[in-house]
């Protein structure tokens, strides 16, 4: 940990900073990596509390200072979910390569969804037969393409790689906290 | 076919909805919806699994060799089960019966990393905040971070083994998330001197580790086994790959079924045949399917995987330690298999034990320092690979034609396999906890408890595509159409 951070948390308490975090359309390698700063965590929990995030039980995100986003956009759900973080966060980060531009969930742009549904439904392999289209309410609507989340919402950050390493996470983290310009340098900066 | 508290018998317009969404401290997607009666009384509980993204399709078109970078991107929590599992089909496309040994144990290392990070995260991260503070303990403690402030040795060692088991992945696959180790015929990469030195420095402590997050569960059972034997408890098949010779073997092997009272159902599978034994039913409410054994139908045929089931189908595991756990398990059950969906948590730290024993065995071995990486054979059309990944048995299957494009892919992910298992569970401590009482959130939380047990993946579960008989339009920033969902 730098030591500017440090300072930062001894002498009088300030207040910990809030983060949120969710993933979209995206398959939690990004979250895997946030928690591959290992042992950091611990220093980061002096500094920053969770609010909503797939490691707490908080379901709304509230007021946030940051919030990052993995996953694009596929269905209605998503689109409400990062409405939600828009509106609650200061500062808001698309994580990683689907948040970023779509990533590989995006590949079935080109494809009409309706094939996509009947083939993994109803022509599928080994199906039972009268197989149907899932079609409940309670199943969020999708859409027809993957949306890169700034076309939905305004982001402030943008962290690329499949995922961006946990290197790269917590150097963009810390900065950001410090109240620096986040700046990757050479070698955290990838685009796998 | 459905199931009793699946669907409310009375008209759903007099009851009350009551909805867990999203299911927190899982991996992916997921929501429990709960109906009720005026009294409270429960009359339908669903898993919901609510999101797609279409993988068996988008894969058709593109070159095999693509594949186990491709697909393992269905999930960041056990992308190495994809990436093997992909891998392990295309040996059979590309004719590669035999992997060389330092193939084989070069993969089998990164598989058994993978096994030991997945487990501590799950039992760690995700699930220890349950079992040390109470189901209905507050929310604003009930996470790693509560954990890490009232137990910190606990967390630290949580942490600390996910982080070994990250860098076994990293050394033999390249990178801790969605690496590139492993490929149609065997593997790219060896280990160097250094590298091997590196990971055996510290394998001895996580074995150590892995032995006291054995000990830390089973206490929890013996201390408490009013709570620990009756919650979820509920009889099912079992289903799991083991070695020829009956072992636990979590890379490759057989597929053995048992039913709930411990018979063999089907034993000495050769997975390559998996269709014939499972058949995948569609329900209208989510997007992952059900899987049964076809030969019992839907309603008698379906089973559980992962640790609770592998634990219970071998005969033995073949590393000291854990196989003295695995007696002490089987001890403590009586004789007979445990349902018990908390036994699931004991099972996996039995199973991570195992996986800290095999890295160890393996690092000692000196053909990972091998330079024999890769064959090839007769080349075919078809071939499936199967796995034990940390969630239960994988599989994947794939059609290439002459030009080495896929065109065909079915993919059975460990999670959907406990589709229906996951939803017995939550039906089953919705009538022991909520029947009758005023709903709270730690009442609710002790459905997800449930859940948690199974460490879904709801991740990797949503590879499926689905549709809704509605419309949404979807505008950005200014206002302007940028997509609108498909209609009926
Ligand atoms: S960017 Fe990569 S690691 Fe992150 S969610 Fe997408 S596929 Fe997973």
């Amino acid at each position: 940990m730098s030591t500017a951070t440090q300072d930062a948390a001894v002498g009088t308490t300030p207040r910990k900073l809030k983060v949120a975090t969710v993933s979209l359309a995206g398959c939690f390698g990004c979250h895997m990596s946030f928690l591959d700063i290992d042992e950091r965590i611990l220093p980061l929990l002096e500094l920053v509390e969770f609010d909503r995030s797939p490691i707490t039980d908080i379901k709304h995100c509230g007021a946030c200072d940051i919030g990052l986003i993995e996953g694009g956009v596929c269905n209605a759900e998503n689109v409400h979910v990062l409405r939600e973080f828009r509106a609650n966060c200061k500062v808001l980060i698309a994580l990683g390569a689907c948040a970023v531009n779509g990533g590989l969930p995006a590949q079935r742009n080109h494809l009409q969804i309706a094939d996509i549904l009947q083939q993994v439904y109803r022509t599928g392999h080994g199906l039972a037969e009268g197989s149907q289209i899932p079609n409940d309410p309670e199943l969020p609507l999708p859409l027809n393409q993957v949306h890169p989340v700034h076309e939905v919402v305004k982001i402030d950050y943008f962290l690329p790689g499949c995922p961006p390493s946990g290197d790269a996470i917590w150097v963009f983290l810390t900065q950001l906290i410090e109240g620096r310009e986040p700046a990757l340098g050479h070698g955290l900066l990838h685009y796998d | 076919m459905s199931f009793e508290l699946e669907t409310a018998t009375v008209a759903s317009d007099n009851l009350r909805r009551v909805a867990i969404d999203p299911v927190s401290r899982v991996e992916g997607h997921g929501k429990v919806t709960i109906l009720l009666d005026e009294h409270n009384k429960v009359h339908q509980v669903r898993l919901h699994i609510v999101e797609f993204r279409g993988f068996e399709r988008f894969v058709q078109g593109r070159p095999y060799w693509e594949l186990p970078v491709m697909v393992q991107r269905l999930c960041g929590i056990c992308p190495v089960s994809h990436h093997l599992a992909a891998s392990k089909a295309l040996d059979v496309i590309v004719g590669a019966d035999r992997p060389t040994p330092t193939a084989e144990k070069m993969r089998r290392l990164m598989h058994y990393g993978q096994i030991l990070q997945s487990h501590a995260l799950h039992f760690f991260h995700l699930s220890s905040p349950d079992l040390l503070f109470g189901f209905d303990s507050e929310v604003a403690q009930r996470n790693i971070v509560g954990v890490a402030a009232k137990y910190p040795d606990i967390a630290k060692k949580g942490i600390l083994l996910r982080k070994y088991g990250q860098e076994v992945i990293r050394h033999t696959a390249g990178k801790r998330v969605h690496g590139t180790g492993s490929i149609p015929g065997g593997v790219n990469k060896s280990l160097t001197g250094g590298e091997r030195a590196e990971l055996l420095k510290d394998a001895y402590q996580m074995i150590a580790w892995s032995r006291d997050a054995v000990k830390i569960i089973r206490e929890l059972h013996e201390q408490n086994p009013a709570l620990y034997d009756s919650f979820g408890n509920f009889p099912s098949n079992f289903m799991g790959m083991v070695a020829p010779d009956g072992s636990l073997d979590l890379y490759h092997g057989v597929l053995r079924a048992k039913d709930a009272a411990g018979n063999i159902l089907f034993d000495h599978v050769d997975y390559q045949t998996y269709d014939t034994l499972i058949t995948e039913e569609v329900k209208p409410w989510s997007y992952m399917k059900f899987p049964y054994f076809t030969s019992m139908g839907p309603e008698q045929g379906w089973y559980k995987v992962g640790p609770l089931a592998r634990v219970q189908n071998c005969d033995s595991i073949p590393t000291p330690f854990a196989e003295h756990e695995r007696r002490e398990f089987v001890a403590y059950a009586g004789g007979k298999p445990m349902h018990a969906t908390l036994g699931f948590h004991w099972a996996r730290m039995i199973e991570m034990l195992f996986a800290a024993e095999t890295i160890k065995a393996l690092l000692h071995d000196d053909d990972i320092e091998g330079s024999d990486l890769v064959v090839t054979g007769e080349r075919r059309r078809e071939g499936v690979g199967v796995i034990e990944a940390p969630r239960g048995t994988l599989f994947h299957h794939y059609q290439v034609d002459d030009d080495d494009l896929v065109t065909m892919a079915n993919l059975i992910v460990s999670t959907t396999n406990n589709n229906q298992a996951m939803n017995t569970a939550v039906r089953e401590v919705a009538r022991q906890y909520l029947d009758g009482k005023e709903i709270t959130e730690g009442l609710l939380n002790h459905i997800e408890v449930a859940i948690r047990a199974y460490d879904p993946c709801l991740s990797c579960a949503t590879h499926a595509l689905g549709k809704m008989p509605l419309e949404v339009t979807l505008v950005d920033a200014e206002g302007q159409e940028l997509d609108r969902k498909y209609k009926h």
